[in-house]
């Protein structure tokens, strides 16, 4: 495994390199398959927070920092990253330490993506190594720029195959007073997306609404300061009335642990499969797949799965809004079916341009996208 | 402000062009005529003009590609319009290039309020988003100062902000799909009614790729659910220093106000003037604005008001009603009209860390005596995002190349202190041959390789965002 712990070093191996890498930051979610012969590398030796400033609400950290000292520099601050990034070991039965590169590098969200924005809606800037070996940055650290093409984006998400992220800006705010989580009961999926709709469309700023159907329990949170929390939780309960009892759960924080890192998925057998769609085709979608598991967040958006092994879900599914990504499955089963949802055939030969121009050599995690 | 020489060959072959294009579009839809195509001779950077070869206004996706598969064949540049608002120069036409102008598609196609969103045509004006939306409830949040006539397509091409972007981001955060022709007359798909990329996020780089990517012709926005209320208070502070602190001590405090606009002294005498909104003469002026039901605002309003309290306002006042907030926002709507009545001016858009907001004030004040030119300064302090307006007189000569000179030292400040040289206005020409402040040639050789694979003819506005120096030899592939 190589670790480098400057970005001139990261530079100095991707530029003498003879043979393609795997990259990592801690190695905890192992998401597609890569190449046979791959050079293991790891981000975890570039640590550190470069720059924080609570009032300017920005945070710059080097890719390897856990995400766990991340979010103890924002806590004592009372400030926090507010796209809710997941924690995926206990689903992919993975340990090690989360990193913060690998969050920006698989645009990783949870719940409040909903309502707030996914992980590469917080990213300001960031600094990277390109396949050719070559150190580039691109956006900054401040909340408005449109200085040139935006990169960022184009960085977050790509699994590492454009480019090795070594730095990160990260857009932070602040915590909150209050969380309050209501919930329904009984429905079915088809209700429960209803409900998540008529919540999700009031003024009240829901910003969780997921629905577990082995439970059949939907809920619903807001946050915010005391009293409003109080007032947009009444508001809310009787917005929801006509779908059921509305119950007010004290501490939800675990419930929402869960719904963000998938846990009721945790140790089940089967192929975990992540389905980003538009959330009022989630309980058709949920009968085209019969799956052995299912879980609804942002609102019906999020879709995921727990498929026999070997399934071919895309297959099963046939044309649909949206995408599904293959999270979880063994290695015959990566090798056989695509990880990420084949695209269009102009938007995949644009993809395919972009990633010549980034790693003309091919040796950034080839294979894990296309 | 250099442009590349129009290409002899693409002028002398116009009727064969202008023949071609009109035999695709329907009725009107090619302009040739030299005195209408003079409509089109520049954008909101009016300093600077000319004249495209023809101008185009399609009114489908199909007729879009068609245009452009006609350029692609012929070799002849492109320039797309919104609305023409652009005030870095992003729509400036070069004497050899075809405008390509999508006023005409301008309908709605498609309204989801389970799944809050709309799509629409991408000459649909920012304002009629919201007015298709807004008596069932909803909104579309990016709003720019010229939203009554800008254009999403515009919108999308610079990534537009505007003044509630603090709570609801820019139009990337907002941008869900698009329906995008390409140089060579493909129609692609990208994104759509979900969330999150396939695979690259292709949506997140053309968002702000200026025009040099593809053609948006549709777009699926993402609406909102309208809060309950809002109400401003205004502030007026001794200081630009002591306003800077009281911004970032709100902002660490955990409120999270839709606005805080920034007004200073100049700015405040030429809106008072003109508007007679009933500022307060003071050095500083603070518009705080937030959301929610009333009781909510009450109790935010109540937290920003003591803050603000600790740095000695010499004015604190909170509307008490929609007339008395109309009156607060009146002033700051009308800024750049009031300053365009007392001057010409030039408005930069360079974003600061907000930290370093009464540094580069201060700066900003001295440069004003070096230079010889009046600065007036107003702008969204939340996010950082400066609009500092240079006064000069067009009309006397060598006024206009002090105050860009001028311009370009306030853009290289804001870089310097960890900024950037525009928040939302875009590069256009305006800013393109300051591109090498902030990014290295690697860094911009990144850059145009994206376009190189979007446009490997590059003949989608070639000569906007980069150094002419810096893309030559990319432009140069056309020519070949």
């Amino acid at each position: 495994m190589l670790t480098p712990t400057t970005e001139h070093e990261l530079a100095d191996c991707i530029s003498a390199a003879t043979s393609p890498f795997r990259i990592q930051g801690g190695g905890t979610r192992p998401i597609g398959l890569v190449a046979n012969g791959c050079t293991p590398l790891s981000t975890s030796g570039l640590n550190g927070i470069s720059l924080y400033e609570p009032g300017a609400l920005t945070i710059v950290v080097k890719s390897g920092t856990p995400l766990s000292d991340v979010k103890a520099a924002l806590t004592a601050q009372n400030q926090r990253l507010p796209f809710e990034p997941p924690d995926y070991r206990a689903l992919l039965g993975t340990d090690g330490t989360p990193t913060i590169g690998a969050v920006a590098a698989m645009n990783l969200s949870g719940p409040r993506r909903v309502q707030v924005g996914a992980a590469r809606d917080y990213m300001l800037g960031v600094r990277f190594v390109n396949g050719s070996g070559q150190i580039l940055k691109n956006g900054g650290r401040v909340m408005k720029n449109v200085t040139g093409y935006d990169l960022v984006k184009l960085l977050a998400g790509s699994y590492g195959t454009l480019g090795i992220l070594t730095e990160v800006a990260l857009k932070v705010l602040p915590s909150v007073e209050e969380t309050a989580t209501l919930s329904l009961s009984d429905l079915s999926p088809d209700q429960a997306v209803r409900a998540m709709a008529s919540a999700l469309g009031s003024p009240f700023e829901i910003n969780g609404a997921a629905h577990d159907p082995a439970t059949a329990q939907t809920y619903f949170r807001l946050e915010g300061f005391r009293a409003s929390v109080q007032y947009r939780s009444e508001r809310l309960a009787a917005l929801l009335e006509p779908f059921g009892e509305v119950a007010k759960i004290d501490d939800a924080t675990s419930i929402w642990t869960d719904i963000r890192d998938v846990r009721p998925f945790a140790g089940l057998p089967g192929d975990v499969w992540r389905l980003s769609i538009k959330a009022t085709d989630a309980p058709s979608l949920l009968d085209r797949a019969a799956p052995l598991g299912s879980m609804l967040d942002w609102g019906g958006g999020l879709l995921w799965l727990r498929m026999s092994e070997g399934t071919d879900l895309r297959a099963k599914l046939g044309n649909f809004a949206g995408h599904a990504t293959l999270i979880r499955a063994n290695d015959e089963t990566k090798a056989r079916i695509p990880t990420f949802h084949p695209e269009a055939a102009p938007l995949a030969a644009i993809a395919d341009g972009l990633r010549q121009k980034f790693d003309p050599r091919g040796i950034l995690n080839p294979g894990i996208m296309g | 402000m250099e442009m590349p020489t129009p290409s002899g060959a693409v002028i002398a072959k116009k009727a064969r062009i202008v023949e071609k294009l009109s035999a695709v579009l329907s009725d009107g839809g090619v302009i040739s005529d030299e005195s209408e195509t003079r409509a089109y001779e520049c954008d909101g950077l009016s300093a600077y003009r000319c004249p495209p070869l023809c101008v185009t206004l399609p009114r489908s996706t199909e007729e879009v590609a068609a245009v452009l598969k006609i350029c692609h064949e012929e070799n002849v540049p492109v320039v797309p319009r919104g609305s023409g608002t652009s005030l870095a120069g992003g729509a400036l036409p070069t004497a050899d290039s075809v405008i390509l102008g999508v006023a005409r598609l301008n309908a709605v196609m498609e309204t989801d309020y389970d799944n809050r969103y709309i799509r629409v045509q991408s000459g649909r004006t920012n304002l009629s988003v919201t007015g298709a939306v807004e008596t069932d409830g909803y909104f579309y949040a990016p709003d720019p100062s010229s939203q009554l006539a800008c254009a999403i397509s515009g919108n999308i091409a610079m990534n537009s902000g505007g003044a509630h972007c603090l709570k609801y981001g820019v139009t990337t955060n907002n941008l869900l799909g698009v329906t995008m022709v390409m140089m060579d007359g493909t129609i692609t798909e990208i994104g759509g009614a979900h969330m999150d990329a396939a695979g690259l996020d292709l949506l997140g780089v053309i968002c702000g790729s200026e025009g040099q990517l593809g053609v948006v012709t549709e777009a699926t926005l993402r609406i909102l659910p309208k809060p309950e209320g809002a109400r401003p208070v205004l502030m007026g502070f001794n200081s630009n220093e002591v306003a800077g602190a009281c911004v970032s001590d709100i902002i660490k405090a955990g409120v999270l106000p839709v606005a805080i606009e920034f007004m200073d002294r100049p700015c405040i005498e030429a809106c008072e003037a003109f508007a007679k909104a009933g500022y307060p003469m003071c050095e500083a002026l603070l518009i705080v604005e937030v959301e929610g039901s009333p009781a909510e605002i009450d109790e935010q309003l109540a937290l920003i008001k003591n803050i603000a309290q600790k740095h000695d306002p010499v004015e604190l006042r909170e509307a008490r009603d929609a007339d008395e907030a109309g009156r607060i926002w009146l002033g700051r709507k009308s800024a750049f009209g009031a300053m365009g009545q007392i001057n010409d001016y030039m408005c930069l858009d360079g974003t600061i860390p907000v930290s370093e907001l009464p540094f580069v004030l201060r700066r900003i004040g001295e440069m004003s005596k070096d230079f010889g030119l009046d600065v007036a300064n107003v702008f969204h302090a939340g996010d950082g995002n400066m609009h500092p307006l240079i006064l000069y007189n067009a009309n006397k000569p060598g006024d206009l190349e002090t105050c860009e000179a001028f311009g370009a030292e306030i853009l290289k400040l804001c870089v310097e202190v960890g900024g950037c040289l525009t928040g939302e206005h875009g590069v256009g020409i305006e800013k393109r041959d300051l591109m090498l402040t902030q990014y290295t040639d690697e860094d911009l050789s990144a850059q145009m390789a994206v376009k190189d694979v979007f446009d490997p003819s590059w003949l989608l506005n070639p000569a906007k965002v980069f150094p002419l120096g810096s893309s030559a030899t990319h432009r140069e592939n056309r020519a070949a």
